[in-house]
């Protein structure tokens, strides 16, 4: 089939304008344009997909991708800020089931296909149906609908084989071409189970990177599907992101001292701290707190998952333009796996009206520290623990941390006494200077509020 | 397609991907995560090609989910992005 020049040129101004788009995302202030920019590029690709000579089936198409765009239109409009990362997750593994069905029915069609077309075509459908099972379960864990950990005897020696089956009848279709149905219907079966197989025992901490792993599948999916259907506006916009996502999967996985393959492949070990923690948790009053704080020339808070899951960023932000009214200087600190995906906790901030230049990352922010007078510690733990500096022996030991512990004081709002999502203890609740206020952070922050108005 | 010169494109492609991901700051990851999300919606165009030249009724109810579940990807990817970068404000204003 031939595409028409218009057609073909179509494709080329939506490849262009993603990457456009893209790039203007680089920048807070250039940022939304950019996805606009990017949105005309989706139009202008998807309009001129009508002029491919030849066409059948139009109506059912039309239907398609009315149900497909309004429904995910609809869904997408309504989700909550906090229940993004899982949002994502499940648009993306509709992407990498789209590449997989197309590369089926390519198999299905059994045209005479060059070997490179065969095999780009086998591994975009392998990676595709792992990404959208895969993602399926993301969404579930994240969702709350799926709460347990599945984790089979021998998981990862299942997972190596589920995997070389796969692989195996991948080649198999390579070679046998064109492949009998009950061949093609095997591999497709095998792949979407290995994506389930994968996933399932996958911890709720860890599944941002993952979904920002099968985010890069996609993105892979679509450019080898692109290739086997001569279409470069798929390759361009599919490897793109398979590159960039394989860059932002490897940011992630470092800023929570985790390798790829460790988070695929092993539980998180629950164990306990090497080092001796002395000292006791000391209460404080939300009066003393926000006494503590209104009287302060720099207090720096550290917002944690706690405080998104209480809801609390509305109150906190509240709390923090008291705070300036009374001439205190108040910064964020993020850590980057603060929240559920890197840069969440900046959204649900921005969602509750902080504006973005109040909020640093680890490495603007770390060296102040030492001047703060207050550090507001909310719904956080792991990301302020002091051993991840110095005990080796700790699971998290290496884990770039937020200094919160040199600054005058700490405040730490938490709901109970436990550990933080590693298990580990963290000494900087029994230090001298910290102060434990007990209790959900969006009361807690309330009952702060009414005492900085009263103090006014 | 020439193999070679898909195996430049892929090249080119991914040395882009790279570098637009280098320069972006943390705070921009996830919205980034999920603008990317939404440019491999592109998959759809793909997805309608296939569909257009099915034949069997097989291949049309394949074509039908991969055109709806592309579809889902753009739409979805395109509002969750859009609502999320709509919050990025600086102060006053």
């Amino acid at each position: 089939m031939t595409i028409p020049i218009y057609v073909q040129g179509a494709w080329f101004v939506g490849a262009l304008l993603f990457i456009f788009g893209l790039k203007g995302m680089s920048s807070p202030a250039s940022a939304r344009r950019g996805i606009v920019i990017a949105g005309y590029g989706m139009l202008i690709a998807i309009a001129a997909t009508f002029l491919v000579p030849g066409l059948q089936n139009l109506g059912l198409m039309i239907l398609a991708l009315v149900i497909g765009g309004a429904g995910a239109w609809i869904s997408g409009k309504r989700v909550k800020m906090t229940d993004m990362p899982q949002m994502v997750a499940i648009y993306n593994g509709m992407g990498g089931g789209a590449a997989a069905a197309i590369a089926a029915i390519e198999f299905a069609r059994g045209d005479a296909h060059a070997v490179t077309t065969i095999v780009l075509a086998v591994v975009g459908a392998l990676i595709g149906a792992v990404s959208f099972t895969g993602s399926c379960i993301a969404w579930a864990k994240l969702q709350g609908v799926l709460d347990k950990t599945y984790r089979l005897p021998a998981q990862n020696l299942v997972n190596a084989v589920l995997a070389l089956v796969a692989v195996a009848l991948g080649v198999a279709m390579i070679v046998l071409t064109p492949a009998q149905p009950g061949l093609i219907i095997g591999f497709f079966i095998v792949s979407l189970v290995l994506g389930l197989i994968v996933t399932l025992p996958i911890g709720g901490a860890d599944m941002p990177v993952v979904i920002s792993l099968f985010n890069a599948f996609t993105g892979l999916a679509v450019g080898f599907e692109g290739y086997v259907l001569g279409n470069p506006a798929l390759i361009i916009a599919g490897i793109v992101v398979g590159a960039a996502g394989t860059l932002l999967t490897q940011l992630m996985a470092k800023a929570m001292n985790r390798s790829i393959s460790n988070i695929l492949f092993m539980p998180m070990v629950a164990s306990g701290s090497g080092e001796e923690i002395t000292g006791t948790m000391k209460e404080v009053s939300a009066i003393d707190a926000a006494a503590m704080m209104r009287y302060a020339s720099k207090v720096i808070i550290v917002p944690g998952y706690g405080m998104a899951v209480a809801h609390a960023q509305h109150k906190v932000w509240e709390m923090t333009e008291l705070l300036e009214e009374a001439g205190v200087e108040v910064k964020f600190a993020i850590h980057p796996v603060a929240g559920r995906m890197p840069g969440h906790m900046n959204v649900l901030l921005a969602e509750a009206g902080v504006p973005y230049d109040k909020i640093f990352d680890l490495e603007e922010i770390n060296a102040e520290f030492t001047q703060a007078d207050v550090a507001l510690i909310i719904g956080a733990n792991d990301v302020v623990n002091p051993s991840a500096r110095t005990d080796k022996a700790s699971p998290i030991y290496g884990m770039p941390i937020l200094n919160a512990d040199q600054a005058q004081n700490v405040i730490i709002i938490k709901r109970g006494k436990g550990a933080g999502y590693s298990g580990v203890e963290n000494a900087l609740f029994y230090a001298d200077h910290s102060r434990m206020l007990y209790g959900s952070a969006q009361p807690m922050a309330g009952e702060i509020i009414q005492h900085l108005k009263a103090m006014a | 397609m020439d193999g070679m010169l898909a195996l430049y494109i892929f090249m080119l492609a991914a040395f882009t991907g790279y570098e637009i991901i280098g320069k972006v700051p943390v705070i921009l990851h996830t919205p980034l995560m999920s603008g990317s999300n939404f440019v491999h919606g592109v998959v759809v165009v793909g997805a309608m090609v296939v569909l257009g030249q099915a034949e069997t009724p097989v291949q049309q109810v394949i074509g039908f989910f991969a055109v709806a579940l592309g579809a889902a990807n753009a739409a979805g990817g395109y509002v969750v992005t859009e609502r999320m970068l709509g919050m990025f404000k600086k102060k006053e204003d």
